[in-house]
């Protein structure tokens, strides 16, 4: 820590427990929180305590002070975990802390090594909403209403003597009978969160999972049973349907029902892709549960029970419910299925994709999680639980594509061009995918919408007619389709010229360079015409991503002409030099006869940070690789740098040198050795608000909403 | 209070309502489906209609061959298309004094009532509601009158006939009553009866209620009403929308506290959303269009259009779809488009506020300026030289019986590259397009129907609180194709009490209180006595004077003077006489209190109590009498002893209080 903050702690400590001070919002108190994650990273937390009391103090005292904000009291309790997750440490406040903070109710014994922190975040995170006694609380320790909602968490943990082994071990019981005696107390909206603490833990007792497991299972079992005729298949269903608060949640209010579905949803999401996630994972039926909660969410559902025909007019168009079930059932697509259910999965998904009902949120999380079973399935059909399904999944989705590119909400077309995007990029070289798509009316509407008038649209346009192009997919390859695949080009460079807004330009910029590097044929034709073009027309932008971009472009250039970028790992074994595709001489003629030089070194003195970092690093880049070329700096003679030095003040001005490409390379290199490079890349490193985030700033800031600092350096922003 | 259910279709509700000494009508509405049984009326002689074969019966007999053709499977009546009538002989209505109209859908069927029934009240209706409903009418009016067709089948209504016939024709119900459609010249007889009334105007109905328009945001000029006396309310809720389109935003407010809620008029497609379903229009249209291909949109000429019109002009452009034509055909189409610009007032906020930029309100005023949308009265003239293709055509009538509907679908229906894009909500789309089969061309469903959905419904019913809801039976259970959607019907506590065709329900409320005026010099003379804190009481003899159903107390006449002739006193002569008044009593009498009282004072030992309905009976066993204790009297019924009698009554009256 240094000696700025570590003068300021003190004094912020204090206003922290002082109830009166008002505390700064909630975002300075993560950010600090942070930091000191940040701090005890890099030294001793030990080390740390004992050279600032006020820490001690500031755990001890919170919880004595009345009328302390529910977020300094969160704050807290996350600083002493973050502490207590270091033995030493944790051993250090125990000794320290007065008797009831959070380390002394806890016995030394029941140190286990890494959990604390994430008890500590996890397990609390229910509490923190309900400070004091709030029901779910006491129903852990009976009628006795708790001071403090976490200390009753852990008090009937009586202190016992300490085992042979000082390292808590997952045999250890008291613990963990209170956390399963939670986990069975708990209401549904709590039991959750604890139940995902408990499963996302490393060293725990089996029966414990067994247990949590079952507890989040459980709305999903409830929904399951409500709706399925036949017994399903085993593992959701088995003895967790019948617990009747989840069903009295479900029950209960449209938003209770659909808050807890929601929760368990995103806690399977969670959870479904850790190493640590109970085995046997249940795929098959929540995958039938996911599919089950869509068809209630668009009604389609057929209920066997009561309890399902109360689901089915509760779920009906509940939208928040529909967009964590298609998160979830994406995810889904990660594991494999019964052929009946990904079937089903394909279908729930396809109904949604065209039902006129779907909003545009619904619909983006359906275009991703279609796109998740898409990508899911191998390349070579035949082999997966998909890959029969595909071809006609295809031609089925295909026209429902070109109706949501018609679509009047611009959300909904945006997020049809980014699937399409994402859609031919992983599947543009198969058969059945080319076929489908150029028999449809995508690509002409992709086209079409480069005249989007909205800009986010036109930008997915114009990335999506980039990829299709790529792939020989942006027009059926009819003789009478001929001018409509060359005029690309020259469609995307006029919006780069006169696009109104950045958007569509950056993206124009962004399909360019892909181009260049993937080496397309409007591209590759006469490479140096394309970057010279290009860049002339990225230098006159006002939009810093688009020059920046220019500079990618640049340097995919300069990797094509002199060879590609060295690695630096150090370790790295040393591979022979890569022979440059050209004598060098030819090569850098080429790199001034496309500009290059006069975009780069415009952009070296480009007001826009970032642009000047880039031009930078690519100047560098090319310095090295002409210095590695030693037969050049022999055959250096006296180089005339007069026409270089002559338009240095045209660049920083802005200026190209007009017409561009006249240099020499000669003098150009001249220029590049003698400019600092290095020196300036660490000026453009530090970034204009670094005092703004530094640590010491936000403990002042946090001091001068207390009043701390009035009237001598208050902070004027 | 009685309620009168004339019509079973629950969206083109006729109700009448007796309330007090008045009787009101609720809507007019006219269910048109009817026509969905009957074969198309061609603009232009379609040899194809011409020439279906003639149904026979299985048994080959071919009598109804004239009357019933038949087209891929369904049997069709040929035949001027023929309208289902409000129940007519429920109630005698001549005797309606007035029919409220709460929007312009819900007016078809006026001039069948006005015209035909010897009604002689009057008709309340806000002033789009009248110019737009005319305009309906006369659409209607000119797309049957202008194809005269010489047949009128009647031999198929024949009961006994109709049994034979295969479904719908089969369960088509009250066939007799059907009628074919009015004339203009009863159209004009039928608007000449109308009121106009503003939102929130009361209107006083013969001093027994007054009745008052609210704002109810389904379309221009639509309404919901309130029908109240000093002591109860009475509330009709028709056809109304919380969706932002354009008419003035709905008034739920004035609903509260309403004894009874009268709910009819929601969405007939409540599990569609009107925002989902404009997207699949749009999308839809321009598919077909960038195709080469026509769309064709049946409607009616007022309401819908106007939204879509208005989302068309912001779409067009974005969809690269500008040069495209937009046609709007009817005998109406011009009045409809202007109309919707004058009524500023009625229109929602926004829309307003342009009229004071100025600004027409509605888009379609720069579409029609720009070419890009065009109008004409018929697809004769005109629209022959402008006619373009592809482009999109709106036009009447929903039903694809008549109207130049009937036209564009035998001139596109041969091509899968034309669509036809089904918006109203009213006609099952596959039946009317059943006598167009086999059909070629595409067809979509996407009806928008902004009416209130049953999400809407339960919470405007938490807001409002009325003590009874009354609505039609399909509102009570969920639609029968989905049986399971429980909530796709209304949900609340206590239920509605729900009505169908020809019923007569009994509305659950009785009235208890009148209001009387009370003249001052009697007031005057009111001598008030405190009985409890802040309640007084005064005995006044009065006349009461009723007249127009408004009560007055009058001082009474003072007594005539004694006279010294002998003149024969006359009966009516008679005033009332002021005797020496015995004083009143007030209070309840404790039972308990009055039995123990018995036990103890008088030595009754046999005393059984028993409950009654109104109070308390308390028997003196071995007297052999009765004491009726009741809220509002006491009897004591004791035989032939006068003494025991006079006890208990001095017993009781101990027990009240007395002034």
């Amino acid at each position: 820590m240094d000696p700025e903050c570590a003068q300021l702690l003190p004094a912020l400590c204090a206003v922290l427990v002082d109830p009166r001070q008002p505390v700064a919002d909630d975002t300075c108190l993560e950010k600090l929180l942070d930091w000191f994650k940040t701090v005890t990273e890099g030294e001793s937390s030990v080390v740390l305590l004992q050279e600032h009391p006020c820490l001690v103090e500031l755990l001890s005292h919170v919880l004595k002070v009345q009328d302390l904000s529910s977020g300094v009291l969160s704050f807290s309790l996350r600083l002493a975990g973050t502490f207590a997750a270091q033995e030493n440490c944790f051993q250090y406040l125990q000794v320290r802390s007065t008797p009831s903070s959070p380390c002394r109710e806890t016995p030394a014994c029941l140190w286990p090594r890494r959990p604390v922190s994430s008890w500590c975040t996890s397990w609390l995170c229910p509490c923190e909403v309900e400070p004091r006694g709030s029901p779910a609380c006491r129903g852990v320790t009976g009628p006795r209403v708790p001071r403090r909602s976490w200390i009753t968490l852990k008090s009937p943990c009586a202190p016992r003597p300490p085992p042979s082994s000082p390292v808590f071990s997952s045999s250890d019981g008291s613990l963990w009978e209170t956390v399963a005696r939670a986990l069975s107390c708990l209401g549904p909206t709590h039991m959750g969160p604890l139940a995902l603490g408990i499963l996302k833990l490393e060293h725990c007792p089996q029966a414990l999972r067994t247990q949590a497991f079952q507890v989040l299972l459980q709305p999903l079992a409830c929904v399951l049973k409500a709706t399925v005729q036949a017994p399903g298949p085993p593992g959701l269903l088995d003895g967790t349907a019948d617990d009747a608060t989840t069903v009295d949640t479900l029950l209960a209010s449209k938003s209770s029902c659909a808050g807890l579905l929601c929760r368990t949803l995103a806690h399977l999401e969670e959870l479904q892709p850790l190493p640590q996630r109970p085995s046997p994972w249940p795929q098959a039926s929540l995958l039938g549960a996911t599919v089950t909660v869509l068809r209630l969410c668009d009604g389609s559902a057929a209920p066997a029970s009561s309890v399902g025909g109360h689901l089915c007019g509760t779920l009906a168009g509940c939208v928040r419910v529909q967009r964590a079930a298609l998160d979830f059932l994406g995810t889904l697509s990660q594991g494999t299925g019964p052929q009946e259910l990904v079937t089903q999965a394909l279908a729930v998904l396809l109904e949604c994709l065209e039902s006129p009902g779907s909003s545009p949120t619904v619909l983006k999380k359906a275009f991703q999680a279609t796109l998740r079973w898409l990508l899911s399935s191998p390349k070579t059909p035949g082999c997966s639980d998909l890959g029969p399904l595909i071809p006609q999944f295809l031609r089925e989705l295909f026209p429902v594509l070109q109706k949501r590119l018609c679509h009047p909400c611009w959300e909904v077309r945006d997020s049809a061009l980014e699937f399409l995007t994402q859609l031919s990029r992983h599947w543009g070289g198969q058969a059945d995918f080319r076929c489908a798509l150029l028999a449809s009316e995508v690509p002409q509407l992709a086209l079409q919408l480069l005249q989007d008038p909205e800009s986010y649209v036109r930008a997915s346009a114009v990335t999506a007619m980039g990829q299709l192009s790529s792939q020989g997919l942006h027009a059926p390859t009819s003789p009478e389709h001929a001018e409509a695949r060359q005029s690309l080009f020259l469609e995307l460079l006029h919006i780069l010229s006169v696009d109104s807004e950045g958007f569509p330009r950056r993206a124009v910029m962004q399909v360019f360079t892909e181009w260049l590097r993937d080496g397309h044929a409007d591209a590759a034709q006469d490479t140096e015409q394309f970057v010279a073009t290009v860049l002339q027309a990225a230098s006159r932008d006002l939009d810093w991503e688009v020059r920046a971009q220019g500079l990618e472009l640049a340097l995919v250039f300069l990797g094509q002409t002199l060879g590609p970028p060295r690695t630096h790992c150090p370790y790295a074994v040393a591979l022979p030099e890569v022979a440059p595709a050209q004598p060098l001489t030819e090569a850098l003629r080429a790199l001034c006869h496309v500009g290059l030089f006069d975009f780069a070194f415009c952009a070296l003195f480009d007001c826009d940070r970032p642009v000047a970092q880039k031009s930078c690093d690519l100047l560098l880049f090319l310095r090295d690789k002409i210095a590695s070329y030693s037969s050049l700096r022999e055959a250096r003679g006296s180089p005339n740098t007069a026409s270089a030095e002559a338009t240095l003040p045209r660049w920083r001005a802005g200026e190209q040198a007009q017409p561009p490409g006249d240099q020499e390379p000669e003098a150009v290199l001249a220029m590049l050795r003698s400019l600092d490079l290095e020196g300036l890349r660490s000026t453009l490193a530090e970034s204009s608000d670094h005092v703004e985030k530094s640590p010491q700033s936000l403990l002042q800031d946090m001091l001068a909403t207390g009043g701390f600092l009035q009237g001598d350096e208050a902070d004027c922003y | 209070m009685k309620l009168y259910c004339l019509s079973g279709h629950p969206t083109l509700p006729c109700n009448v309502l007796k309330f007090k000494s008045t009787t009101i009508m609720l809507d007019c509405g006219l269910d048109m489906t009817s026509t969905l049984n009957f074969l198309p009326l061609p603009l232009v002689q379609s040899p194809r209609l011409s020439n279906l074969p003639g149904w026979s019966l299985k048994d080959g007999n071919a009598f109804l061959d004239k009357e019933l053709k038949e087209c891929s499977g369904h049997v069709f009546v040929d035949s001027v298309p023929e309208f289902c009538l409000p129940e007519t002989e429920l109630i005698d209505l001549s005797t309606v004094d007035v029919i409220l109209i709460s929007n312009y859908h819900c007016m078809m069927a006026l001039p069948y009532i006005t015209e035909h029934t010897g009604f002689t009240g009057t008709v309340y209706a806000t002033e789009p509601t009248v110019q737009i409903g005319r305009l309906l009418m006369e659409e209607l009016v000119n797309f049957i009158e202008r194809v005269p067709k010489a047949q009128s089948a009647s031999l198929w209504k024949n009961k006994d006939i109709q049994r034979l016939l295969p479904s719908p024709l089969k369960d088509a119900v009250e066939v007799s009553t059907w009628r074919r459609c009015y004339t203009m010249q009863e159209v004009n007889s039928a608007l000449s009866k109308i009121q106009l009334v503003g939102y929130s105007q009361k209107i006083e109905l013969f001093g027994a209620v007054q009745v008052t328009p609210l704002s109810s945001g389904y379309a221009l000029g639509s309404s919901n009403w309130i029908i109240q006396s000093h002591y109860e309310k009475v509330s009709y809720v028709s056809g109304s929308s919380l969706l932002t389109t354009h008419p003035q935003p709905m008034d739920q407010a004035s609903l509260k506290n309403s004894d009874v809620l009268v709910l009819t008029g929601l969405t007939q497609i409540p599990t569609a959303n009107p925002d989902g379903m404009v997207g699949e229009f749009c999308s839809n249209l321009a598919l077909t269009v960038r195709n080469g291909g026509n769309v064709l949109v049946p409607c009616y000429p007022s309401g819908v259009i106007y939204d879509l019109l208005e989302c068309l002009y912001q779409y067009i452009d974005s969809a690269g779809l500008s040069s495209v034509p937009l046609y709007f055909i009817s005998p109406v189409a011009n009045s409809s488009l202007e109309f919707s610009q004058i009524f500023a007032e009625w229109l929602c906020h926004n829309k307003q506020s342009k009229v004071y930029l100025p600004e027409p309100p509605f888009p379609h005023a720069e579409l029609i300026q720009t070419n890009k949308l065009k109008h004409y009265p018929s697809i004769h003239g005109d629209f022959s030289n402008d006619f373009r293709q592809p482009c999109v055509v709106f036009t009447g009538h929903p039903s694809l019986r008549f109207g130049d509907v009937v036209h564009f679908m035998e001139l596109w229906g041969k091509s899968s590259l034309n669509t036809v894009i089904f918006t109203e909500p009213d006609f099952s789309y596959l039946e009317a397009l059943a006598p167009y089969q086999p059909l070629a061309m595409k067809c979509i469903y996407c009806p928008i129907d902004t009416r209130l959905n049953f999400i809407q419904v339960s919470k405007l019913l938490k807001e409002v609180q009325p003590l009874h809801v009354v609505c039609p039976e399909q509102y009570t259970q969920p639609p029968p194709a989905q049986s399971h959607r429980m909530d796709l019907m209304i949900d609340c506590q206590p239920p509605a009490m729900s009505y169908r065709r020809a019923e007569v329900l009994a509305l659950p409320f009785k009235r208890r209180y009148e209001k009387i005026e009370i003249m001052p010099e009697l007031a005057d003379s009111l001598v008030p006595m405190e009985i409890k804190p802040g309640i007084s009481l005064a005995t006044v003899s009065a006349v009461l004077h009723t007249k127009d159903n408004k009560h007055l107390l009058q001082p009474p006449p003072r007594p005539a003077q004694p006279t010294s002739g002998k003149k024969r006193k006359r009966v009516s002569d008679d005033v009332p006489d002021c005797k020496v008044l015995k004083p009143l009593l007030s209070g309840s009498i404790p039972v308990e209190q009055f039995v123990q009282t018995l036990e103890k004072q008088h030595g009754f030992s046999d005393i059984k109590v028993e409950d009654t309905a109104k109070g308390h009976i308390v028997l003196l066993q071995e007297a052999e009498t009765l004491i009726q204790i009741e809220e509002d009297s006491t009897h004591i019924i004791c035989d032939n002893d006068e003494m025991l009698r006079v006890r208990l009554r001095d017993l009781v009256l101990k027990f009240l209080q007395k002034f």
